[in-house]
């Protein structure tokens, strides 16, 4: 029976379609310190377990790198085959993340947790396939070793010397619904190496010398151990939290972090998660653009953002502020998220800055009030030449010639001018050429200005002449006061300008965010929006942009012969909008695909997807962040638009329905009016009467009966077929429905003997009660009206596949032979003097099937009709309080 | 007109429906009063002091489950609504507003003159405050005092809810009563929708005291509205 397939959970919550999302899977790591103490092993012994029980095993992807002991124990577990990936140099063997999707196990194997994913997969880490996996339902096994941990990796790289490169955010091992520690004492590991007995994958061999000194295995194991206990306090304390229902937690601790380039942000990172770990906080991590951090070359911008990046992967929010004083700001921000601690770093300013200058920390512990400042080490994570070769690379040579030439340009005009004018008005000349080499240039060529200008006035103008020395005292001060005049204009002028650079990329970015508002605000109608914000988008991007919205016709078709859509990218478009994450060109997901994605989120879901064939293979942050903007901008208008047109549909429906009910009530009420009139007014004349005037009045009385049956037919009908019948299905149980009806027809059935078979144990049936009991009374009507008088009825009622299974016998004379079809259609009649109109069995297909169920007629062997209907059987029925159920005598 | 003849009102728009019910309850012994429309009924309910009022629910100038709650403010005198059908929730409501009991039109007289006596015979026990301690039905007789049932002389076990149950049908006895009505009085306010306790307790309760559950002479669903225990 088709209705077997039916989800269960559809009758139950029929107008949430977010139920149809599964609940998220449950993930069990497996821990250990080191390759070797056999957490693959313990993995799939775990999963024979799980296989004993029925539970539906299988292997994402098991390295068992040749040992023999863990090949056997694949035996008996079903394998998914790996993805072969052809990386630069080899074949390399992946773990398949769609064929897992589409096996839906109800648990998967995955090893190797940390492992990095090679290129032309749909994430990048293989942590992130398990995520995805987590989110479809499946449950998963997982091994994992200590140093892959993000916050553990580097006390791993200071204890052992090795760079650990795959690592793992520490929040997933956080949601693991069980963590399982493999443990194994140091020497025991040390003796199973020695003996052979530890299978390694061969790029780990190399590094094994590294980590098993019996030292370092010592303090890996000790991490490993302690990691697991932190788990297992903080699952004692949110168990005793559980327990104590009366008493209010107190208000949590929210912990911020200020970031900068200069301080020891990795660390300060690794503190602050430490330190919201052990007081159950949360933390943000903030960075404070300030006009001066906006002189930083782009490699500097770009290491805040990959700092944020490492604070998010940490469990941080982040968020970027832009402000002049970066204690004011961070202060500001504090107050309004209720911050209660504020971690930043030692300053790394030479000393003579922080007293001329004061530097953030004073001020944050001198303004903070009654927020806590906790002010840490502030080593630097790497001193690295890089930014010494980034500085070198992006030296500003131009500019540079130009403060040369500047300078060379005063000498000659002030050589001009000497024999007229005094030497301070010399210095003017100088002067007035720092300006102007600082209004163009950055702050290094300005100063050089500064200082050549100094050099060269000494050198030809101040007595002796073509030489440095001086002999005049007060001329040291001239120069001095030139020197810092020089250079206050050089910081003074740069500073002007770099800001006015910020404010005009601000506003590039605010008029084009107004640009595109505005227009959507004009526009009307859908396509004329998405074309609207695709040409806006395209560009600002400049770039082909195509906006792909799930609609029929076609999901996600591209109208845009520009932007054509081949099968894998409209999956990864299909992944994006279900994940409401950006994928693509640019992203950590798919980034070898031909475009950025990135979803279309309005206030109540995703509304689409936008594409942006990116001109380079990168995005920067800035325009990330303002593609991301528009994009809501865009996606806003698009549920505008949407929730307009649902709006409409359902005024028109309610409209019509309100219509069709009124005149149907109306014509109800005007055709049964006047018969209860008659039939009334001949019941009330047959009492008293006698003779052949007793029978005349009977007559009027039963046909106007009969008239009452056809118009309710009739108008029955006209209801089915407009659509307008209702089904309001509650729990019945079938004998009382079948009693219903016995009783309602009990002075018509007094000529057949009827017998009901329905077991005592049927479960309650979600139907309409007064639906089902007017097909039962139209099949028994039938069988009255066909079926010589004294001939007996059956009815009976069994659960059969899901579904109940209604039935009504009569030995009858049956249904014409192949015909059998055909008295369910409208206006048929098996006999012309059957005295209806042949609308009563069309009506109890049509209740039937609005039930979602099947009826249908027979001719049974011993001679007459049989009708079947089915009801399906879906839902779970209520439950009872079990008190209630208790029979007490 | 002496003392101890009914007084009905019958409030109806229909003439033709107004005309063969005056007919049949001055036949039957009944005083009778007509309204065509809810205002002059509502007027002459408390002017001709009836003691049941006959009710159809398609008015002209006001809604009928309104008279019914105008009515309810001052009066407890029996209502019989009459209605068309496919209204069950109009109905449903009418019953929960106060009145006492419906009918689907059209109806037959006697139909309707037994329901009256029912409904009558409750108002007059109300304002008598006398109940039976033993109550029977044919071959059935529950000692309300004993807490016994019996059936053909034989004593039939029921489990105290099956017991509340059948002492609030009893107690109502010949009248409809909704699922609310009855789900409030024997589970409490809290289980007011859940109807399918109702439906297994009144079948536990069938195939204890009916002959044929599958096909019961007294315990009686109204689809779609409720039950009713049927005296006559």
């Amino acid at each position: 029976m088709d209705n077997q397939n039916i989800d269960p959970t559809e009758y139950r919550e029929p107008m949430k379609a977010d139920a149809s999302r599964p609940p998220r899977g449950k993930l069990k790591i497996f821990f250990g310190y080191a390759a070797g103490v056999g957490k693959t092993y313990a993995m799939l012994e775990g999963a024979h377990a799980q296989k004993v029980q029925g539970v539906d095993v299988v292997i994402g992807y098991v390295e068992t790198h040749g040992c023999i002991e863990t090949e056997l124990l694949l035996n008996g577990l079903q394998v998914l085959p790996w993805r072969v990936v052809n990386g630069n140099q080899a074949l390399h063997t992946e773990f398949d993340l769609d064929a897992a999707l589409a096996r839906r196990p109800a648990l998967i194997l995955i090893d190797e947790l940390a492992h990095t994913n090679a290129a032309g997969a749909r994430h990048t880490n293989r942590w992130q396939d398990v995520q995805e996996l987590l989110e479809s339902g499946f449950n998963v096994y997982a091994s994992l070793n200590v140093q892959h941990l993000e916050s553990l990796n580097d006390v791993v790289t200071r204890v052992t010397g090795i760079t650990v490169r795959d690592t793992i955010p520490d929040t997933l091992v956080d949601q693991a619904d069980e963590l399982e520690l493999i443990d194994l004492a140091p020497d025991d590991l040390i003796q199973r190496f020695e003996d052979g007995k530890v299978c390694l994958p061969e790029d780990i061999a190399q590094t094994v010398p590294h980590f098993f000194p019996k030292g370092n295995l010592i303090v890996l194991r000790e991490l490993a151990l302690r990691c697991v206990a932190d788990r297992v306090d903080a699952q004692m304390q949110d168990y005793r939290r559980d327990q104590s229902v009366a008493r209010a937690w107190p208000v949590r601790e929210r912990i911020l972090v200020g970031v900068d380039t200069g301080s020891s942000s990795t660390r300060l990172f690794r503190a602050a998660q430490r330190m919201a770990t052990a007081l159950h906080a949360e933390w943000l991590a903030v960075h404070i653009e300030t006009p001066d951090y906006i002189l930083r070359d782009p490699a500097g911008r770009d290491r805040i953002v990959q700092i944020l990046h490492i604070a998010e992967k940490l469990g941080a929010e982040t968020t970027t502020l832009t402000g002049h004083s970066v204690s004011e700001e961070l202060l500001a921000f504090a107050h309004s998220r209720n911050i209660t601690k504020i971690i930043v770093g030692k300053a790394s300013s030479p000393r003579w800055r922080q007293v001329l200058f004061g530097s953030v920390s004073e001020e944050l512990v001198r303004k903070s009030g009654d927020i806590d400042v906790y002010v840490v080490t502030g080593e630097r994570d790497e001193p690295q030449p890089r930014r010494v070769v980034q500085t070198l690379r992006s030296i500003n040579w131009p500019g540079y010639l130009w403060a040369v030439f500047a300078v060379m340009l005063c000498t000659a005009i002030s050589e001009i001018i000497f024999p007229y004018f005094s030497l301070t008005d010399l210095v003017m000349i100088y002067l007035t050429g720092i300006v102007l080499v600082a209004a163009f240039h950055n702050l290094g060529p300005s100063i050089l200005a500064s200082i050549l200008s100094v050099l060269a006035f000494d050198f030809f103008f101040v007595p002796p002449t073509l030489s440095f020395a001086f002999n005049q005292q007060h001329f040291f001060i001239t120069y001095i006061v030139f020197l810092l005049l020089g250079i206050v204009i050089s910081v003074l002028t740069s500073q002007i300008r770099h800001q006015g650079e910020a404010a005009r990329q601000r506003e590039r970015y605010t008029a084009t965010l107004y640009a595109l508002s505005r227009d959507l605000a004009r526009t009307w109608g859908k396509n004329n929006l998405i074309e609207t914000a695709t040409r806006h988008i395209g560009q600002v991007l400049d770039c082909q942009v195509a906006i792909l919205l799930p609609d029929p016709p076609e999901r996600f078709s591209s109208k845009d012969q520009n932007f054509p859509l081949d099968l894998n990218e409209r999956g990864l478009v299909e992944w994006v909008y279900a994940h409401g994450q950006p994928a693509g060109l640019g992203t950590e997901t798919l980034r070898d695909s031909k475009a950025l994605y990135l979803p279309l989120m309005a206030s109540r879901r995703t509304v689409g997807v936008l594409g942006a064939q990116l001109p380079h293979s990168t995005i920067s942050p800035e325009q990330f962040h303002l593609l991301e903007l528009l994009a809501s901008q865009t996606a806003l208008a698009i549920e505008r638009t949407q929730l307009v047109e649902e709006s409409q549909k359902a005024i028109v429906q309610i409209e019509t329905e309100r219509m069709r009910n009124a005149l149907l009530s109306s014509v109800s009420h005007d055709l049964k009016t006047p018969l209860a009139g008659i039939m009334g007014a001949a019941g009330d004349l047959l009492e008293g009467e006698v003779g052949t005037r007793r029978e005349l009045v009977q007559t009027i009385s039963e046909e106007a009966d009969r008239l009452n049956r056809l118009i309710r037919n009739l108008l029955d009908m006209t209801r089915l077929e407009a659509g307008a019948l209702q089904v309001r299905k509650e729990w019945h149980l079938a004998e009382e429905i079948v009693g219903a009806t016995l009783a309602r027809l009990d002075t018509r059935l007094h000529d057949h003997p009827v017998t009901t078979h329905i077991p005592d144990d049927m479960p309650l049936i979600p139907l309409d009660g007064v639906l089902i009991d007017q097909v039962l009374g139209n099949l028994l009507e039938n069988a009255i009206k066909y079926t010589p008088a004294g001939s007996p009825i059956d009815i009976s009622v069994e659960i059969m596949q899901g579904s109940v299974v209604f039935q009504i016998a009569d030995r009858g004379p049956g249904i014409p032979i192949g015909d059998e079809e055909r008295v369910f259609d409208k206006f048929y009649r098996a006999r012309p003097d059957g005295g209806g109109v042949g609308l009563g069995l069309t009506i109890c297909r049509g209740i039937v099937e609005a039930h979602g169920g099947r009826i249908w007629a027979l001719n049974r062997p011993e001679g007459g009709a049989l009708f079947q209907f089915t009801l399906p059987l879906e839902g779970r029925p209520p439950e009872f309080k079990p008190e209630e159920m208790e029979v007490s005598e | 007109m002496p003392d101890n003849v009914p007084v009905v009102l019958v409030i109806e728009d229909e003439a033709p429906i107004r005309r063969f019910l005056q007919s049949a309850l001055i036949d039957h012994g009944y005083q009778f009063f007509e309204a065509a429309n809810a205002k002059d009924g509502l007027s002459q309910a408390t002017t001709r002091k009836p003691d049941l009022i006959i009710l159809d629910l398609g008015l002209p100038d006001l809604d009928g489950l309104e008279v019914v709650r105008r009515l309810r403010e001052w009066t407890t005198l029996p209502i019989i609504i009459l209605s068309v059908r496919n209204q069950e929730t109009v109905k449903v409501s009418a019953l929960d507003a106060g009145a006492d009991d419906y009918l689907t039109k059209p109806f037959s007289v006697e139909e309707l003159l037994a329901r009256m006596r029912v409904v009558l015979r409750h108002s007059a026990g109300l304002s008598q405050k006398a109940e039976e301690p033993v109550f029977t039905l044919e071959d059935w007789k529950v000692d309300l005092s004993s807490r016994q049932v019996f059936m053909d002389e034989k004593e039939i076990h029921l489990t105290p809810t099956e017991y509340k149950l059948l002492t609030t049908l009893i107690r109502h006895a010949g009248k409809v009563i909704t699922h609310r009505q009855l789900l409030k009085e024997v589970w409490g306010d809290a289980y007011s929708n859940e109807d399918q306790y109702l439906h297994v307790y009144m079948t536990r309760l069938r195939h204890k005291l009916e002959k044929d559950p599958a096909r019961p002479k007294h315990l009686m669903i109204e689809l779609g509205v409720g039950y009713r225990l049927k005296v006559d």
